[in-house]
């Protein structure tokens, strides 16, 4: 979205050439986006013209510093997506990359790590040159989050970045650390003096979900943070945000005209937001244990799918406008009356998983035999406005499931009439609009067809988009687009400390619920959850689809 | 899966293209675009397979036509290709022999996909009027390329000449990222630019494109100094600071030197085709820059070309053509350092 941000639109008659942009020139909230730009400088760049629509966004000079550099997320994530960015040509010369970890490392040992995860992680061929430039910014720092001479060395470290390869003192720092380190190294950032640049530079730091358990851990995790940092230098990944379908939600809500008019509750049913995986908990017993699925997913992930299906239209593409409606429709969310007959959360059992034999939650390594977190979980929201009022919207996510998919499915309601005989629509469903975020991208429309034959009957069939036909190639990883508009400072695609308390604030009433009563259904590896489940929805008269 | 078809129509063509389709179990089609590329038959492999690499991104219908009018009865040969490993779209390579050459319009015609846009390549030496070509006049976008001319300039100044919207040349596309990253140079080195300069290859199409623009946006003089290249070797904006600097000596790493700051190294290697290709096809509408560009491209630069090495006469007919001053011959030492 940055490279066609609405600055780019051209006024007079290439506008109307390009009238999907908006035709009528630039309004307060565009201005004001360029006016920010050039904030205090009457200076404007000969080189770059609002017209000229192929000169990409490069990041100014800036490194990145991550915490927990050894981690899976870095070497099969940020490394190759840096390297990526790097390949595309958008990073700045002489970007910096440090890394900080309890090893005892020397740079090269470093950058040899770094150079296995691009050569194995990286989506685009790896070329020397692209290399080389990289390479040269990369520095280590070993050291614990709590020792201050660590820090010492990596100010040092960081200080020295700027004199040699220019990065004039912008850093962003990834905490791709488990979050209970958070406030440790946050602190210590702020005691060396890394937190704040000084003038004419800045700082920006980059946290993970999970932003907390609950409501009051959130907020006290974002008290530390913001202690240290300002609201608008924090920026949270969600991954799914970064993704290419994700964005495309509002690309096919708000850039066409035959979807919207039918997009409330005269025509649509309901909603299911689906998130599915196949693989267990694996390693992360730890973590998980307490956690659990809702907190994991539903909290986050499917709350942010759904403010996004759910929103009104942005008034602009801007951040702003967007945080606004997304924090409307998740202020309207009611949670069900009765949370025992609209909740169902559950464990899977051992079974076969797409032909492999596998264990259940409870006898996960790491797992206590009476542990009640959920692995499973589907609820029931409904959002109090008028568009979506009575429009139930279901979530749910799992582990173990049939096989790993997320979607956003719009069944619409029957036709009122049908001018056939029963026995002609026997087969006739629901229509529906499927939106696939993952894996195989894109979009299914499904309606009746007339079967051929002599006599009149009509059965379902879909019609399939398929975004990722080809694009998966070529279009870029999500945390290519986050870690760029990091240090862009381009805030869309991130939620905010608002979003993340609201999603709490849905969720701990399920959770306290679920906390004291009852335990969670099991359901057999491979399935698509447990029969619990499937009975919520047919309280409702509806059944889950079978994605 | 390829098909051949022998002495056949544009129907049997559309005929065959349904039903590979079908048989591969995807009757409906997610192409984007149709690409048409009018090439002659020594350079449609190469066209090929960078089209096929470019509908990675922009999944395409490809429609290669290659005329043959040496040969002298009437055929039209086709080869269908569906869903191998050229790349996630089809491709359909018609041959066009004896009169038929002179009216591939005719066979396209019928092959264009339904609504979606039309974008023309000429990966060889290409019409001066793109928009007049028989296979240029339905397409929304017009790609040539001007280096593969041995008058470069030649040609720009006759597509400027008959310019119509939607025209773009290559030799403006390759220089996308020497003009990214001296506006994002300039961004965080905000002056005054009194001056500049480039070098690069004798008679390399897209150091003249780049002087052009720069002289352009920035209105200062602009000096340009003739080497062996590879391609673009360097560019220097002058500001009271001293100069900007962005040097590629060896066609991959380049280098950016801002006054006051750190030397920093920039990979900047020139593109393969099918990353121009897929540039190109990222916009389909009118490319007004590009426009504008083309109406100052003859306009004569005041500062003599200085050439390094033996082909200054053939730069001094090309200087007198576009009424320029005499180049200069220069060592070839002193204008490296």
């Amino acid at each position: 979205m940055s490279t066609q941000s609405p600055s780019a639109a051209a006024p007079g008659a290439a506008a109307a050439a390009t009238s999907h942009k908006g035709g009528f020139g630039e309004s307060i909230a565009h201005r004001q986006m360029n006016a920010q730009e050039h904030a205090g400088t009457d200076w404007a760049n000969p080189l770059r013209d609002a017209q000229d629509r192929r000169l990409p966004r490069i990041a100014g000079p800036c490194g990145l510093v991550i915490f927990g550099v050894t981690g899976d997320l870095s070497r099969k994530k940020l490394m190759p997506a840096i390297y990526d960015l790097a390949n595309r040509g958008l990073l700045p010369p002489g970007f910096a990359l440090v890394g900080f970890a309890r090893r005892d490392w020397e740079n090269q040992d470093f950058a040899q790590v770094v150079y296995d995860a691009v050569k194995e992680h990286a989506r685009t061929p790896f070329r020397d040159e692209v290399w080389k430039q990289l390479a040269e910014g990369f520095r280590f720092v070993p050291g614990e989050f709590g020792d201050q001479a660590a820090f010492e060395k990596l100010k040092e470290t960081i200080e020295e970045l700027d004199r040699l390869r220019g990065t004039n003192g912008n850093h962003a720092f990834y905490l791709s650390v488990p979050p209970k380190f958070f406030p440790g190294v946050v602190r210590q950032l702020k005691e060396s003096g890394l937190a704040d640049g000084g003038e004419n530079t800045w700082r920006r730091v980059i946290i993970e979900k999970p932003f907390g358990h609950d409501l009051a851990s959130a907020k006290e995790l974002n008290k530390v943070v913001n202690d240290v940092f300002p609201p608008k230098s924090v920026f949270r990944i969600d991954h799914y945000l970064g993704k290419e379908t994700v964005q495309n939600i509002l690309a096919l809500r708000f850039a066409n005209e035959m979807f919207e008019p039918i997009w409330n509750r005269n025509y649509v049913d309901h909603v299911q937001i689906t998130m599915a995986e196949d693989i267990g908990i694996g390693g992360r017993a730890g973590y998980y244990d307490g956690i659990g699925a809702a907190r994991d997913v539903i909290q986050n992930h499917l709350l942010q799918l759904m403010a996004l299906t759910a929103m009104e239209e942005p008034t602009s593409f801007d951040a702003d406008a967007i945080f606004a409606e997304k924090v409307k429709v998740l202020s309207a969310v009611q949670l069900p009356e009765d949370l025992s007959l609209h909740t169902v959360r559950g464990q899977y059992s051992r079974g076969w998983q797409g032909g492999e034999k596998v264990i259940g939650f409870l006898d996960e390594d790491g797992i206590a035999k009476d542990s009640i977190t959920d692995t499973y979980a589907a609820i029931k929201l409904e959002i109090d406005t008028r568009r979506w009022a009575g429009v139930p919207f279901y979530l749910r996510t799992g582990k173990r499931l049939g096989r790993r998919v997320t979607e956003i499915a719009v069944v619409f309601q029957r036709a009122p009439h049908l001018p056939f005989t029963a026995t002609m629509t026997e087969e006739l469903g629901q229509n529906a609009l499927v939106i696939r975020v993952q894996p195989d991208e894109g979009v299914t429309v499904r309606f009746g067809s007339k079967v051929p034959g002599t006599s009149m009957e009509v059965r379902d069939v879909s019609m399939d988009f398929q975004y990722g036909e080809a694009f998966t190639e070529s279009s870029p990883e999500a945390y290519e687009r986050l870690i760029l508009d990091v240090l862009l400072g381009d805030p869309p695609l991130f939620p905010r400390l608002e979003e993340v308390e609201l999603g709490w604030e849905i969720l701990d009433p399920i959770e306290e619920f679920w906390a004291k009563n009852g335990k969670p259904a099991q359901y057999e590896a491979g399935t698509w959850g447990p029969a619990e489940a499937d009975e919520m929805l047919a309280r409702d008269g509806r059944s889950w689809r079978r994605p | 899966m390829i098909i051949d078809l022998t002495d056949t129509s544009a129907s049997k063509i559309g005929a065959t293209l349904v039903q590979a389709r079908r048989r591969a179990g995807s009757p409906t089609t997610g192409a984007v675009l149709t690409l048409i590329i009018s090439t002659e038959e020594r350079h449609h492999y190469d066209a090929m397979k960078a089209a096929s690499a470019a509908s990675r991104e922009h999944p395409a219908r490809i429609i290669v036509a290659v005329a043959r009018p040496e040969v002298a009865r009437t055929r039209l040969d086709a080869e269908v290709r569906v869903g191998d490993d050229t790349g996630p779209g089809e491709v359909i390579v018609l041959r066009l022999y004896g009169e038929l050459s002179a009216h591939a319009d005719a066979v396209v015609m019928p092959l264009l996909l339904p609504d979606v846009p039309v974008v023309t390549w000429w990966p060889d030496e290409g019409p001066d009027v793109p928009k007049n070509d028989p296979l240029g006049r339905f397409a929304q976008r017009r790609i040539t390329d001007a280096a593969e001319y041995h008058k470069p300039m030649a040609k720009l100044r006759a597509r400027a000449a008959g310019y119509a919207p939607g025209d773009t040349d290559l030799a403006w596309t390759r220089i996308t990222p020497w003009r990214s990253m001296l506006a994002a140079a300039l961004d965080q080195f905000p002056r005054k630019i009194t001056g500049a300069a480039v070098s690069g290859e004798e008679g390399n199409p897209s150091a003249r494109v780049l002087a052009v623009w720069l002289r352009q946006r920035l209105g200062v003089p602009v000096s340009r100094t003739a080497d062996e290249g590879p391609g673009i070797t360097g560019v220097e904006l002058m500001t009271p600071d001293g100069p900007i600097a962005l040097t590629r000596p060896d066609g991959e790493l380049a280098t950016l030197s801002v006054p006051g700051q750190p030397d920093r190294p920039v990979a900047l290697k020139r593109r393969e085709t099918a990353e121009l290709i897929a540039e190109e096809l990222r916009r389909l509408d009118p490319d007004d820059v590009y426009a504008k560009l083309l109406q100052d491209i003859d306009v004569p630069f005041t500062e003599p070309l200085k050439v390094a090495g033996p082909t200054v006469e053939k730069a001094a007919k090309e200087a007198a053509r576009l009424g320029e001053p005499k180049p200069v011959q220069v060592d070839a030492v002193e204008e490296s350092s």
